[in-house]
């Protein structure tokens, strides 16, 4: 087979801008083969390159006592004591999950698992942010139950515990579902795995499964709008294989174990070209390949195709030679595969043999460092009017909360994470369901609190307040279990960055993220940048996921009770009663207006540090979000199974979204002394009613908390079930 | 008690499974697969919830043929005992250690929750910390534990009392809410629920704990 000549329309097809491969032909000095051609785009592409975003991302705050490493590596690495570390990271898969769902949540799960035991980690927990289009959209339901199975179908059979995620619904992803999917591993602080080569003339060795052509061009296809060919992309998302992935992160961890890895790096978006390019890059090498070597599953598999196939469960691995023998045996114990396929060479160069011919040659070093970069043009987003809360109708509380019980948005998720395995590896101690999740460190007395969160329309309509408040919510969820914060993971979902308006939001999003960051330190230690998520020209709303991991130091500082009857409720941080862009003014009125909740994140630190410092005093606590008091009260009393008084029935007051306020269950003589320990502390709190009895009230207005928990459960299963 | 954890390359309950006998008091050895016998001195035998060999057709049907559980089934037929925990309780009746087959979940999904059993009376040493008729909480986990047998061996299962849990609420579709059964001489347990994944304060309540420490209270610690 020939390779197609290098026309206009070959390089527009892979995504390459006329000025970017003006840009090659300087580097080369040449025309590119089909199969440079095919290097460059992969590498070059946003997925890969993050041209359009790097300039922003710098800004954030990366570092901290407690962080080891930061960006740059296959996954963030955090400090949790005993010379334990924790490694993670989130990863969106959107594209590929719209064009095929379950394959596409799947290996989402699956690159996300590989990046963390890449780095010597045994993934002990997961989590997924989801979001889709409005319920009735005739896609969403086969969308949501094929994301599902395949994220349940891969996690189940690998054996990490789902402990937590979102899941939500707005008509802007009718044509783009976001499937954000993270994990975190535990390592040894001291047996930290990077993906820099070193030494020259040392083995690179391929190891897993077979490679075939599932996901070529993948992550170029992940970098473009959607469109009516979208049909035609299936072939581009890859096919996962969560048992080989097992074996392959068993074997790996062992491989590990005998000091046969110099370096590591696990092959992800643009596959063997770009892992190879990356451990050559980060050592100062140059990398030959020999593609006869490579396992191979089909026949007859091009030069262009092995470099560009996304095929799933491989890693690349430079190795110290004399230690061959022992790492074949660990990989055939196993049964997988273990191929030498080439070496480090002291130039400069990506040599890509095939058969006695030269299918690449190109300058290693300037795949990555001379990828482009963009100052893309942008325009802050215009400030939004506030709401004018006269305009709000007056509405029977109870009435209100029913709504937002019944939207597939608020409605409990059991019918999502039951088929999760969530209990995995016997050390979770809170599933999903209420606030963070919560794993103990195996054979130890600490735990590790996870949370993942974003409320998409404070992005669109204030980018920097909807920034901060992604991170200030994940900071509360961690809080309310007791843990201390301690570092953060970003996938960052929007649109078109080549649109001004776009870019915007962007750059608006990540200066409240960084801002947020840095006051509550939690630094961004990895992430991930999703762009083109747009339909015919319609983005997504902007959604800056953020996913963060605190430390409990010891069970007596967690707080992970329950409300039982008696128990007093108390509301810590300030209420202005603040509607635009709430949950009630969206679900029972059908409107979107208003400006985001303003940040304080010195009220947000204040309040943390207080719940932390009364921990003893707290019997349950969950943080104020969307839907304000009246849902946190409810989702606490359900979890207790508690009736609930809320003494007002003032609506800014019950579905207010005011930031920086957690709800607090404790007895009579502990909210004394959280009285008195506030006002020392110059945090607000205040006794909002009690939880007892079997009804749940707000002001006169009741309901039996039996019907209301009937609605809250059974929402989502008949909407989508 | 010795007990032999099995390893196949896909279980992921391995580690919990042995966990849960070294808590309770017992020597636990682990065995991979290719092994041919089991360790001197093994009187118990587990098999780990997990997905054995991928098992994307039939679960547990590639594992009952690996080299190790041809031991296994000598093991049994010598009257030792074998605990099948989900995975583990597939792999039993691919052996044919025990009757029946799991099917595919009656819901097509995969179920992870804690769920009610009741302790049925049933002469076995699995069940010495137990009393007939005890309700219990322990967790499910898995895509296919819909137990099937026909009504024939049904009404066997139940003249011999070897129905060992049933669930109170059936999640999963199976045959006479069956959780658990046992083999003739009460030495073989498989069951769908986890017990391991609830026997510490931890995890939510400790009521799989039980079933370990009546197994180390009747074989005496190693």
């Amino acid at each position: 087979m020939t390779d197609p000549a290098i026309t206009e329309d070959l390089i527009a097809a892979h995504g390459l801008k006329p000025d970017e491969y003006a840009r090659i032909l300087e580097i080369i000095g040449r025309e590119p083969t089909f199969t440079e051609l095919g290097i460059f785009s992969a590498m070059w592409n946003e997925h890969c390159s993050y041209k359009s975003s790097k300039k922003w991302l710098r800004t954030l705050p990366t570092e901290g006592p407690q962080v080891i490493c930061g960006p740059g590596e296959n996954a963030g690495v955090i400090d949790i004591g005993d010379n334990q570390a924790v490694i993670f990271k989130m990863e969106s898969h959107n594209h590929p999950s719209y064009i095929e769902p379950y394959q596409g949540a799947a290996t989402g799960v699956g690159g996300i698992l590989r990046d963390v035991f890449t780095m010597g980690a045994r993934p002990i927990a997961a989590m997924n942010s989801l979001s889709f289009g409005e319920v009735a959209h005739p896609k969403t339901r086969q969308l949501v139950h094929g994301v599902v199975e395949g994220i349940g179908g891969y996690g189940n059979c690998f054996g990490v515990p789902t402990v937590g995620g979102e899941v939500r619904f707005d008509p802007a992803y009718n044509g783009n579902c976001l499937v954000n999917a993270f994990a975190a591993g535990l390592a040894d602080a001291d047996k930290i795995f990077y993906s820099a080569a070193s030494g020259v003339g040392m083995p690179v060795v391929y190891l897993g499964a077979k490679t075939g052509r599932d996901g070529v061009g993948g992550a170029t296809m992940a970098s473009a709008e959607f469109d009516e060919s979208i049909e035609e992309k299936r072939p581009t998302v890859q096919v996962g294989d969560p048992f080989t992935e097992k074996r392959l992160m068993e074997a790996t961890l062992e491989l590990m174990a005998t000091g046969a890895v110099i370096s590591i790096q696990d092959m992800g978006a643009a596959g063997l070209t770009c892992s190879a390019v990356e451990m050559g890059d980060k050592g100062g090498l140059g990398v030959k390949l020999q593609l006869d070597d490579v396992p191979q599953r089909e026949a007859a598999m091009t030069a262009y195709e092995m470099m560009l196939s996304e095929s799933q469960e491989r890693m690349l691995m430079v190795l110290r030679p004399e230690k061959e023998a022992e790492a074949r045996a660990v990989f055939e114990k196993w049964d997988l595969d273990f191929a030498i396929v080439g070496e480090t060479i002291p130039e400069d160069r990506f040599l890509i043999l095939h058969g006695n011919s030269v299918m690449a040659d190109l300058p290693l070093s300037k795949l990555s460092s001379e990828a482009p970069e963009y100052d893309r043009p942008w325009v802050e987003t215009p400030p939004t009017d506030p709401l004018d809360p006269e305009s709000v109708p007056g509405v029977d509380p109870i009435d209100g909360l029913r709504a937002l019980l019944s939207s597939p948005n608020y409605a409990a998720k059991q019918w999502v994470y039951e088929q999760y395995d969530t209990m995995v590896m016997a050390d979770t101690v809170r599933t999903p369901g209420l606030g963070a999740g919560v794993i103990r460190v195996h054979d130890t007395s600490k735990m590790l609190a996870f949370t993942s969160d974003v409320t998409p329309r404070y992005v669109k309509a204030n980018p920097e307040e909807g920034g901060k408040q992604a991170v200030a919510e994940a900071y509360r969820n961690l809080t309310a279990t007791g843990a201390t914060p301690l570092a953060s993971t970003d996938n960052l979902n929007f649109g078109n960055p080549e649109k001004p308006e776009i870019m915007g939001q962007f750059v608006g999003a990540i200066s409240g993220i960084g801002a947020a960051c840095a006051a509550l330190d939690m630094p961004i230690v990895s992430g991930n940048v999703s762009l083109y998520n747009e339909t015919d020209g319609t983005a997504i709303l902007p959604t800056p996921t953020i996913a963060a991991v605190g430390l409990i130091k010891s069970e007596d500082e967690a707080i992970l009770d329950l409300p039982r009857d008696g128990h007093v409720a108390l509301l810590v941080g300030e209420t202005q009663g603040h509607l635009g862009q709430s949950a009630l003014l969206a679900e029972v009125f059908n409107r979107v207006e208003g400006d985001a909740p303003p940040v304080d994140l010195d009220v947000e630190k204040r309040n943390g540090d207080f719940i932390r410092a009364n921990h003893a005093l707290i019997k349950a606590c969950t943080d104020l979000s969307d839907g304000g008091l009246a849902l946190a009260a409810f989702e606490m009393a359900e979890a207790g199974g508690v009736g609930v008084q809320i003494d007002s029935d003032d609506m800014g007051e019950l579905f207010g979204e005011d930031q920086a306020r957690y709800l607090i269950a404790c007895n009579f003589d502990q909210a004394e002394a959280l009285m008195l320990a506030a006002g020392q502390a110059g945090v607000t709190v205040r006794t909002v009613g009690r939880f007892s009895g079997a009804d749940v009230r707000f002001g006169k207005s009741s309901a039996p908390l039996d019907e209301l928990t009937d609605t809250y459960r059974s929402s989502f299963e008949a909407a989508l079930g | 008690m010795h007990a032999a954890v099995i390893v196949f390359p896909g279980s992921n309950c391995d580690r919990d499974l042995a966990v849960a006998f070294e808590r309770a008091g017992a020597k636990v050895s682990m065995v991979w697969h290719k092994d041919t016998d089991l360790p001197d001195g093994v009187d118990m035998v587990g098999i780990p919830g997990g997905f054995s060999f991928g098992d994307y057709l039939r679960c547990g049907a590639i594992a009952a043929n690996s080299p190790i559980c041809r031991s296994v089934v000598t093991h049994a037929e010598r009257g030792g005992y074998v605990l099948g925990i989900c995975n583990g309780f597939q792999v039993l009746t691919e052996t044919g250690l025990l009757p029946g087959a799991l099917r595919r979940n009656a819901n097509l999904k995969y179920i992870c929750k804690p769920v009610e059993l009741r302790v049925e009376d049933c002469d076995t040493v699995f069940l010495r910390g137990y009393k007939p008729g005890q309700l219990i909480t322990v967790p499910i986990a898995h895509h296919d534990g819909n137990y099937y047998l026909d009504d024939a061996k049904l009404a066997q299962l139940r003249d011999e009392g070897r129905i060992a849990f049933t669930y109170v609420s059936n999640p999963n579709g199976s045959v006479a809410d069956i959780a658990g059964v046992v083999s003739r001489n009460g030495r073989v347990l498989g069951m769908m629920p986890h017990p391991e994944r609830m026997a510490e304060p931890a995890h939510g309540g400790t009521d799989g704990k039980a079933m370990f420490d009546g197994l180390l209270d009747a074989l005496a610690p190693a």
